[in-house]
């Protein structure tokens, strides 16, 4: 399965991901900048996305522990999501996401 | 100012970084520890504390916390020297070989051997991305609070929904003329107790809370006079204000280490697998600061790395000395130094 990915300068990768692994694990084995300071833990929010409007339903909701972790995210969006938290399926083949800045800097 | 001697001198308090002082310890060698934070354990402290960890050899699960809880009896009976709260800012060469390692606190370490365990690097705050930020930092934006007197009178914006937003936007509002808290919504992962009685607060008219988010900084000459806010429901506002104060939580950058002349590759630092000691002699490198060929960032490599650094470690601060080696089930002198014997 396949996901689109936005990076900071608007350029967009296609990037092959693993089903089963999480968003987050599939854009740092692509080789594309996310700092991802925790390792995939919910622990910190440095693996910030955006979710494309037409992919909302698919990816789901915030848990409680997502939506406290995001408290520490810069410029939250309603489609801001922490990438270690959606886990790849099928479902989510065609995926587009854009990285957020305290993502990457 | 104060000086302190030591043998060896470590740049990080990080799971690896205190079994560096065990290793080190049972070879009869003295430590001191640098770290930003305000407690030891590093990541595990200050991102895991809670979180599960399965992969420390015979612990089938502990937590951050825990793992930092058992490292620091472990290294008890060594007696090491931690200072907290500082960065290490500068190493310089002294005359007699060793090296002189000053944190930003101006605290001087003279040791024979430094050890850089800083793993990701420093944790430093995260800050807004809002234009002109650094013409306002330390004059008008803050990331801690050092002196609530400073704060007195002042109109504050308080940023961010956790514990350290919500603190300090209680404890300065008796002193400031204005607390304004402006968080992205209207829940909280701060404790339900200061949330409560930040609404009361609010309720009483005696403090401001905004849905929003940081928009932009106006001002001038370092001199802030109203912070921007944006929302989805009531779009751009401004709230006058003198200081602004950002709690977003703390992100890794790797900090004043990259002038100490050593190697990078990557923000990584070269080292041999022998000794895992750097380009420079007699500066060591161990844990997830380090690379070199198979490397695995897990805790127990940093443990390895650890043990092998100290017998070269050794080498340095007893020139001449014979080091035995030994086992701690064994050894009645390694027993002694434990305190068990």
């Amino acid at each position: 399965m396949k996901v689109q990915v936005t990076d900071l300068d608007g350029k967009t990768h296609e990037i092959e991901c693993k089903d089963g692994w999480t968003l987050m694990e599939c854009i740092r084995d692509a080789g594309l900048p996310i700092k991802a300071e925790c390792g995939g833990a919910c622990a910190c929010a440095t693996c910030h996305v955006y979710v494309d409007e037409d992919w909302l339903d698919a990816t789901g909701e915030r848990s409680e522990e997502e939506e406290d972790m995001i408290d520490l995210a810069l410029e939250v969006a309603d489609n801001s999501r922490l990438s270690c938290q959606i886990e790849m399926s099928e479902a989510l083949d065609g995926l587009k996401v854009t990285l957020a800045r305290d993502a990457v800097l | 100012m104060s000086t302190h001697e030591t043998d060896v001198v470590i740049v990080g308090a990080g799971p690896v970084g205190l079994f560096a002082v065990f290793e080190l310890g049972l070879l009869g060698l003295k430590t001191h520890l640098v770290d930003i934070l305000d407690r030891p354990g590093g990541q595990c402290a200050e991102l895991y504390p809670e979180k599960p960890i399965y992969d420390i050899p015979g612990i089938p699960i502990c937590t951050g916390q825990e793992l930092t809880d058992r490292l620091m009896e472990q290294i008890k009976p060594f007696d090491p020297v931690f200072h907290l709260q500082e960065m290490a800012e500068k190493l310089e060469k002294l005359p007699d070989e060793r090296w002189r390692l000053t944190t930003d606190q101006g605290v001087v370490i003279d040791a024979r051997v430094v050890v850089i365990a800083a793993g990701g690097g420093s944790f430093v705050p995260k800050k807004p991305h809002l234009d002109g930020l650094e013409t306002y930092e330390d004059t008008s934006v803050f990331y801690a609070v050092r002196k609530i007197d400073a704060f007195r009178g002042k109109r504050v914006v308080i940023a961010g929904g956790g514990d350290s937003a919500l603190d300090w936007a209680l404890n300065l509002q008796p002193v400031a003329e204005r607390v304004t808290l402006v968080h992205h919504r209207d829940g909280f992962r701060a404790a339900p107790a200061s949330v409560q009685r930040m609404r009361q607060l609010v309720d009483a008219g005696e403090m401001d809370f905004k849905i929003a988010q940081l928009a932009g900084l106006e001002g001038a000459d370092g001199k802030l006079q109203s912070v921007k806010t944006k929302s989805k429901e009531e779009g751009e506002g401004a709230v006058p204000a003198d200081a602004l104060l950002p709690f977003f939580g703390l992100t890794m950058k790797l900090g004043p280490i990259a002038e100490f002349g050593l190697n990078f590759e990557e923000n990584l630092i070269p080292v041999d697998t022998e000794k895992f000691e750097t380009s420079t002699p007699s500066i060591f490198a161990i844990g997830d600061i380090n690379i070199y060929p198979g490397k695995l960032k897990l805790i127990l490599s940093g443990f390895h790395e650890g043990a092998l650094m100290a017998q070269a470690a050794f080498a340095y601060c007893r020139p001449g000395e014979r080091l035995r080696f030994q086992y701690t089930t064994s050894s009645s002198e390694l027993q002694k130094k434990l305190g068990v014997r």
